[in-house]
């Protein structure tokens, strides 16, 4: 039996809606545009980096209902009415960096800046899920994204760091 | 690259999912995490006319625990991780996954999509061999149930045809003394793997082994039971001594192929330690000694 190969008629476009840092946002997608391309191209959210497009690097990192997945790896009429979160969703409404984003700064966690979006997003994750992880376990999560330039000991002294301060304002803002 | 144009078709139960495999064959492909799926469809070394998209049929999702594990295809790895049903009656499934990818790819990969998917190299099909494990599969005819070990046929091959879906997972309940193991080399952390070992030891309460089972991943172009090696183990207490030489065994007569990432002789030497590691630590869990 023959499979019948829908022929002469191009797959449509549908209107995307979901919720990106908060804010309800819209855009138009053919089924085949990944959820990365659509976020940069459709939402101008270029904070989201295409590394591979095969879910190795972890450039390409953003959180889906606080989860981190590869968005790369999704194709946006797949996120009709979904919770995200990219990176420019850390700092505040006048800019000031969130406690990691500070922490990355501080500890020199990031050269050209390429892999940090990902970085910070699974590290936000992570601390969401195990507020006072060990440095294995930092590590751990961090094992699927890959950065060119430092060399690592600054990502994982950051993100601790960021834990450890996390840690010890519990919950209320303020200190150092 | 971008992935080639397609039709995506969302449907809400398996029937409607049968329904679309058999009007378009090997058109179209089922997208159910699509972590496996979507980097060869970005890289064009697939290009499906129409994904089948099965992520809203919520029976799918199901994790049942009835003597047997049962789970259903759509499993999100990251939930069987995190679930204490998983954790409590294949254990070693839960150490396998912690190997799997990373949080992110857990996060949407399925357990019945790396079923489905077949890489010679994944962790969890080797694991679901040495927990001797049966896949659900559903086609026109109705649901059939095949052995793990006869399910992985080939690389990217399976007994599941063209119009047929993966619905379940069944691990079958654990002899009550068993040490589990799970070992693995990757050149980076858990980027794919090279080669790997899944052993289980029945191990009885004057700490001899009752039977083993050793399931070797990378080796081949399929997980691969150790046969020899398990009969060695047979009836022995698992000293030093035994282990190695189940190991040997183990390695002795594979033939893995060589590529890219690593030689042949090298998957071979690498598999035979990686035996000893698992089985050593099965032994450990099991209270065999040594």
């Amino acid at each position: 039996m023959s499979a019948r190969e829908p022929i002469g008629r191009e797959p449509e476009e549908v209107l995307v809606r979901l919720t990106v840092n908060g804010e309800e946002r819209r855009g138009i997608a053919e089924p085949r545009l990944l959820l990365s391309d659509f976020l940069r191209q459709e939402l101008r959210l270029t904070g989201v980096q295409v590394g591979c497009e095969q879910g190795v690097c972890g450039a390409c990192t953003v959180l889906l209902d606080g989860e981190p997945i590869r968005s790369c790896l999704m194709f946006a009429v797949q996120a009709r009415g979904a919770e995200l979160e990219t990176v420019e969703g850390l700092a505040g409404e006048d800019g000031a960096l969130d406690p990691l984003q500070r922490s990355f700064q501080e500890h020199h966690g990031l050269q050209c800046g390429f892999c940090t979006p990902g970085f910070l997003l699974t590290a936000r994750a992570l601390l969401e899920e195990t507020p006072d992880p060990s440095r294995e376990q930092i590590a751990e999560s961090l094992a699927g994204n890959v950065c060119r330039c430092t060399g690592y000991v600054g990502i994982l002294d950051a993100v601790a760091s960021a834990a450890a301060a996390l840690h010890d304002e519990g919950g209320s803002q303020g200190g150092t | 690259m971008k992935p080639a144009p397609f039709h995506h078709v969302e449907v809400a139960t398996v029937e409607e999912a049968l329904g679309q495999l058999r009007e378009h064959g090997a058109h179209a492909r089922v997208l159910a995490g699509g972590q496996s799926l979507v980097p060869l469809m970005n890289l064009r070394s697939v290009r499906p006319r129409v994904l089948v998209d099965i992520n809203p049929i919520s029976e799918l999702e199901r994790i049942d625990a009835d003597g047997s594990l049962e789970l259903g295809a759509m499993v999100r790895q990251a939930a069987a991780l995190r679930s204490a049903e998983v954790r409590s009656l294949a254990p070693l499934l839960a150490d396998v996954l912690r190997q799997v990818g990373y949080p992110a790819t857990r996060a949407r990969g399925t357990i019945g999509g790396s079923v489905a998917h077949a890489d010679p190299v994944a962790e969890l099909p080797a694991a679901l061999v040495a927990l001797e494990s049966e896949i659900a599969v559903q086609g026109s005819h109705g649901e059939r149930l095949v052995p793990a070990e006869s399910f992985f046929q080939a690389r990217f091959e399976t007994a599941a045809g063209d119009d047929e879906l993966v619905t379940r997972i069944r691990v079958p309940r654990l002899p009550r003394r068993c040490g589990w193991g799970f070992a693995e080399i990757a050149p980076r952390g858990h980027d794919f793997a090279i080669a790997g070992a899944a052993c289980l030891l029945e191990i009885d309460s004057d700490r001899v082994c009752r039977s083993a089972r050793i399931a070797l991943l990378g080796v081949a172009e399929r997980p691969v039971r150790a046969a020899d090696a398990e009969a060695s183990l047979q009836g022995r207490g698992l000293d030093g001594a035994a282990l190695s030489e189940a190991a040997r065994h183990a390695a002795g007569d594979l033939e893995p192929p060589s590529d890219v990432h690593a030689s042949g002789r090298y998957r071979r030497e690498v598999a035979e330690a990686l035996v000893r590691r698992a089985l050593a630590e099965a032994a450990r869990r099991g209270g065999g000694g040594s």
